[in-house]
């Protein structure tokens, strides 16, 4: 499974980003390698609108399998996400990656 | 001048809630008294000038803006058409392109440079304008349909439309948005004058700054008026004459005009505060048509 985090910093310790669009980072841990992958979406703070259906384009192209999320992606972006076969799990604001992760495991973590 | 014998007045503010609509509906209908006068609406996610005036023989006009219609038949999936939307409204998401439409700016970049045509531009309805004749006065107002988040395209349209009408006014009242921002730099921008509503308050002042910025920035010309005066403090008026800004009218605070105004009254004919206003600023326009013309 490859699963993607919106993520305020690069590590496992760094917190979930509860913004979609705007998130800073895409962290993507693919489970066979046990491989950690950061993507860098800062470019997106510069774009005034569309933040939401970029940052929805770059997660397509990681083409992950779950996407652990904080609020959730806006009305717009769902629209461009719902054309993805991909889990969403919301609400995992305040946790680390490593938490996050975790709870999702044990099937705490709320479906979108 | 825009337009040869037209005389644009806008009616802006940066603070929300200073005037705008008493003073532009109040000032269109006092002119109109004596000469032909538009008054156009261009806040367009709110408009509410129309609710003072008699909601008769309305002509409605659907408005349109320009977004890309893709053509999965001819797309090769370059996804050159995302790299060049500078709004994220074309996204390629596998083998399909994706268009939002509220996003789209309908700049024509990823139709004009998509090598295959694959991106005809057509036609969407973002709302309406009204437009009605009362004696003197032509009303025009646009709206946009609920789910609209942009306002400027419907403003541009909305300018066009009053281009293009047969019998133009010489005097066009454009009561704008509030705030700063696009809208309101896109409702000034046929302007031959503005003037900024303002409030005798800490809030009044602080966006009245901004409001001044920006005319500035865009080099319109501009004069302040005070609505409220005597509620609130003298920063206002202290201010306006360190930076050698004009304050063209006062409006006294008056909790009688506050109500008039809630009951959608053009509360003018019974004021004599704010007609006396509306004569100062008769006598600002005149002249400045002569100095336009």
């Amino acid at each position: 499974m490859r699963i993607a985090f919106t993520s305020a910093g690069t590590s496992w310790e760094a917190q979930i980003d509860p913004r979609f669009g705007r998130t800073a980072y895409l962290v993507l841990f693919n489970e066979e390698t046990a491989q950690l992958e950061v993507h860098d979406n800062s470019a997106v703070q510069a774009d005034a609108h569309g933040a939401g259906t970029a940052t929805a384009q770059r997660i397509y192209e990681l083409h992950p399998d779950v996407l652990i999320t904080g609020n959730g992606p806006g009305d717009t972006a769902s629209k461009a996400l719902k054309n993805l076969h991909m889990r969403i799990y919301v609400e995992a604001h305040n946790m680390s990656l490593k938490e996050a992760y975790e709870k999702y495991k044990k099937q705490e973590l709320k479906a979108l | 001048m825009t337009n040869t014998g037209i005389f644009k007045l806008a009616i802006a503010s940066g603070k929300g809630g200073t005037g705008k609509t008493l003073l532009s509906t109040n000032l269109a209908d006092y002119l109109a008294q004596k000469q032909a006068v538009l008054l156009a609406d261009m806040d367009v996610e709110e408009p509410n000038d129309a609710l003072f005036f008699d909601a008769e023989n309305k002509v409605i006009t659907p408005q349109y803006k320009m977004i890309p219609d893709w053509q999965s038949d001819r797309c090769t999936l370059c996804g050159d058409c995302t790299r060049h939307c500078k709004f994220h409204a074309v996204i390629r998401l596998g083998d399909f392109v994706m268009v939002f439409n509220e996003l789209c700016h309908s700049c024509y970049a990823c139709s004009d440079l998509c090598p295959e045509q694959a991106l005809p531009m057509k036609p969407y309805r973002m709302g309406e304008t009204s437009h009605q004749l009362l004696n003197q006065l032509q009303l025009v107002e646009s709206r946009l349909d609920v789910g609209q988040e942009q306002a400027v395209p419907l403003i541009y349209a909305t300018q066009k439309y009053i281009r293009e009408l047969e019998n133009k006014p010489a005097i066009q009242i454009l009561d704008c948005p509030p705030g700063t921002s696009c809208p309101v730099v896109a409702a000034v921008d046929e302007a031959d004058f503005v003037l900024l509503v303002t409030e005798p308050t800490p809030f009044g002042l602080n966006d009245l700054k901004l409001a001044v910025d920006t005319m500035r920035q865009i080099d319109k010309a501009f004069a302040v008026v005070i609505n409220r005066q005597g509620m609130g403090d003298d920063a206002v008026e202290n201010w306006c004459e360190n930076e050698g800004v004009k304050i063209a009218a006062r409006i006294p605070y008056d909790r009688q005009l506050a109500e008039q105004y809630a009951a959608a009254k053009l509360a003018w004919r019974k004021n004599t505060a704010l007609r006396k206003a509306l004569e100062e600023l008769a006598v600002l326009i005149q002249q400045k048509q002569v100095q336009y013309a």
